[in-house]
């Protein structure tokens, strides 16, 4: 562990005077801390218990921002084989904030989709954060069109600050494109799986995952706008993203309840990014008990139960 | 249609929904300030009569100058829950909707009717950038809908203005979700074979920018409208550098390929008529201000020999467009 947020302080320093012992202990062989070493463990672990146990809105998009969260990338390596990248959107450019391409999930060829964010300075600029263009949304739907001619299920990764908000981007159409992938999921007679596995940012979100199931971690988030972007508009101070993150109902739990989400994936304590396998696996039941839900239905009932869906949400507030 | 039927309380509707105005009032453009005399600007549909500036018009304005004799029946549109989110910022949400339906006497940002352009009967539906920025929630999303299942219902063209700031923030998730709820609505449209025709007029930006309003057969945008995804202001502190003269407007859009046409506001209803009699294999328009439909064969004769008679809401200027 690297990487603490803010609230996690007073977790970082006991973990870290366990850290601490631990390295003079292998430098001294004399020294005896185990036992001391271990009540700091214990202290963490409750610690962290207490600190997960109902993590605030805001602390939730944190987590859900976490540098060491599994990415796309990640869940792709271990969840598929046969992973073949397809690039370009055979117009303009091949957008590396959007991968995607053939693989296999447990032996079935699907075809897999999602947004990288990059894990390091070099491959988050290379990513461009996660936050996709034009050809990004344009190859997911070449992608998603070809899935469909072929009938391979699709499965969708959605990790995503938003739509790159440049002068290309918008020169080159954004608008345009988020809608025509909108619209492609939507038109598609295949199964559309998709899992918000961490923001969930707006029209750039919408664009991959209008599905026919949507699963999202415990820990991530799915907004309108960012907290921030909220709060500087509706408080005119972008400081009041707390504030606003507890107003925009953007928590899986509540997405849940809106029926947005169609189920939330438990993460482990501390957030996904404490233990990547868990998570990945537990992303990996999720998209194959979606996909079998999804076995067996025609393309006519995969189309008008995905429309139904969205036209139904809304119908029922939170209180329901 | 039966426009006998649907005569009288559209009539009533539009007679009655007109705002007074004193007639002596002077307004200002606000982009060459020239003072221009009130009805000498809503003749010309709050375009500005010195430098073509266009102004905002509201929903019911623009419906009564494209309508045949300013006529149309409203498209009843089913009613979300209010507040779903419970939503609170500085102000609560139905606080803020109060405040919205008092300023501009209507219930949403959008409001959508039937009736007749050029002898052409159609379903339209426009966004109203007064209320709340045009914003788009659950009402707006039915509203969208209602008007694609009376055009499917009724095997008529839909065209849609489209004004807004983006979605509503207050309905959270919610709001986001009308982008594939109105894409849904599209859909409807398009394999019922029938014409989806989106006027983009000022501002016309974000969520429904990505959704609905890029999606049509034809795209048309009022001059110098600002259409866009992200707002110029986002995208000069992302890139840190200023962007060129006429950025994201429609002419610009316009040369990059995003649009089919600028038409000025004064020309839009013609225009209207002629693509949308295309692309229902209809024969060739009938030119000029009509009366409404019911005062061919009715009671008021009179009026049905003059066709440019000053019926409500009509501007009655014989020249326009
Ligand atoms: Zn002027």
């Amino acid at each position: 562990m690297t990487n603490y947020l803010d609230f996690e302080k007073p977790l970082a320093e006991i973990e870290g005077k366990a850290e601490e012992l631990r390295a003079m202990a292998r430098q001294n062989e004399e020294m005896d801390i185990e036992d001391e070493a271990r009540a700091l463990d214990r202290k963490a672990h409750a610690l962290l218990q207490d600190l997960y146990k109902s993590l605030t809105p805001w602390r939730k998009c944190q987590v859900a921002r976490h540098p060491e969260r599994p990415h796309c990338r990640d869940y792709i390596e271990a969840l598929f084989s046969e992973y073949t990248p397809l690039a370009g959107d055979r117009n303009f450019a091949d957008d590396h904030a959007v991968m995607g391409g053939l693989a296999r999930f447990d032996d079935q060829p699907v075809m897999v989709i999602g947004h990288e964010k990059g894990n390091d300075t070099k491959s988050r600029i290379e990513r461009n954060f996660g936050m996709a263009r034009p050809e990004g949304y344009r190859k997911a739907v070449r992608l998603m069109d070809m899935a469909d001619r072929f009938g391979l299920p699709v499965v969708t990764l959605v990790d995503t600050p938003g739509a790159y908000p440049g002068k290309g981007a918008e020169e080159r159409g954004q608008s345009e494109a988020i809608a025509r992938a909108t619209e492609k999921c939507l038109a598609l007679r295949v199964p559309l799986v998709s899992v918000i596995i961490g923001e969930g940012g707006s029209g750039g979100a919408v664009a991959f995952a209008t599905a026919n199931r949507v699963a999202m971690l415990e820990h991530s988030v799915y907004s309108v706008i960012s907290p921030e972007g909220c709060a500087s508009i509706l408080w005119k101070d972008a400081e009041k993203m707390r504030e606003a993150a507890e107003a925009l109902r953007l928590t899986a739990q509540d997405l849940h309840k809106l029926g947005v989400a169609d189920r939330v994936i438990p993460e482990p304590l501390g957030g996904a990014h404490r233990d990547t396998t868990a998570t990945i696996t537990a992303v990996g039941e999720a998209i194959g008990a979606m996909l079998a839900e999804m076995s067996g239905l025609s393309a006519k009932k995969l189309l008008s139960d995905r429309r139904r869906k969205y036209l139904d949400i809304g119908s029922k507030g939170l209180a329901a | 249609m039966n426009w006998i039927t649907n005569y009288v309380r559209p009539r009533i509707n539009s007679i009655f929904s007109r705002r007074e105005v004193p007639e002596n009032l002077w307004s200002k453009c606000d982009e060459c300030g020239t003072m221009l005399f009130h009805r000498e600007l809503s003749n010309n549909l709050n375009v500005c009569t010195s430098c073509g500036h266009h102004m905002a018009i509201t929903p019911r304005d623009r419906f009564r100058a494209l309508f045949d004799g300013g006529l149309f029946s409203e498209v009843s549109v089913p009613e979300p829950l209010a507040d779903p989110l419970q939503f609170r910022d500085q102000k609560k949400y139905p606080d803020r909707m109060k405040a919205a339906q008092k300023q501009t006497g209507e219930k949403e940002a959008m409001l959508v009717a039937s009736g007749e352009i050029g002898r052409t009967p159609i379903v339209a539906a426009a966004q109203d950038f007064s209320f709340m920025g045009g914003s788009m929630g659950m009402y707006v999303g039915n509203a969208i809908i209602a008007a694609a299942e009376e055009a499917v219902k009724l095997k008529l063209p839909l065209i849609l203005f489209s004004a807004a700031g983006g979605a509503r923030m207050q309905e959270g998730i919610l709001s986001l979700m009308q982008m594939p709820r109105t894409t849904v609505a599209v859909q409807m449209l398009k394999e019922a074979g029938l014409p989806y025709i989106v006027v983009l007029t000022h501002p016309t930006t974000g969520g429904v920018t990505a959704s609905y309003a890029m999606l049509g057969d034809v795209q048309i945008a009022e001059p110098n409208a600002l259409i866009c995804f992200a707002g110029p202001r986002v995208i000069e502190q992302t890139i840190r550098e200023k962007l060129p003269e006429g950025f994201q407007r429609a002419e610009y859009l316009l040369d990059h390929g995003m649009l089919d046409r600028v038409t000025p506001r004064t020309q839009m209803r013609e225009e209207l008529i002629t693509i949308t009699r295309m692309l229902m294999g209809l024969t060739p328009a009938i030119k000029g201000d009509l009366p409404a439909p019911g005062e061919l064969s009715g009671d008021t004769a009179d009026e049905a020999q003059t066709p440019t008679s000053d019926a409500p809401g009509n501007s009655g200027d014989a020249s326009r467009g």
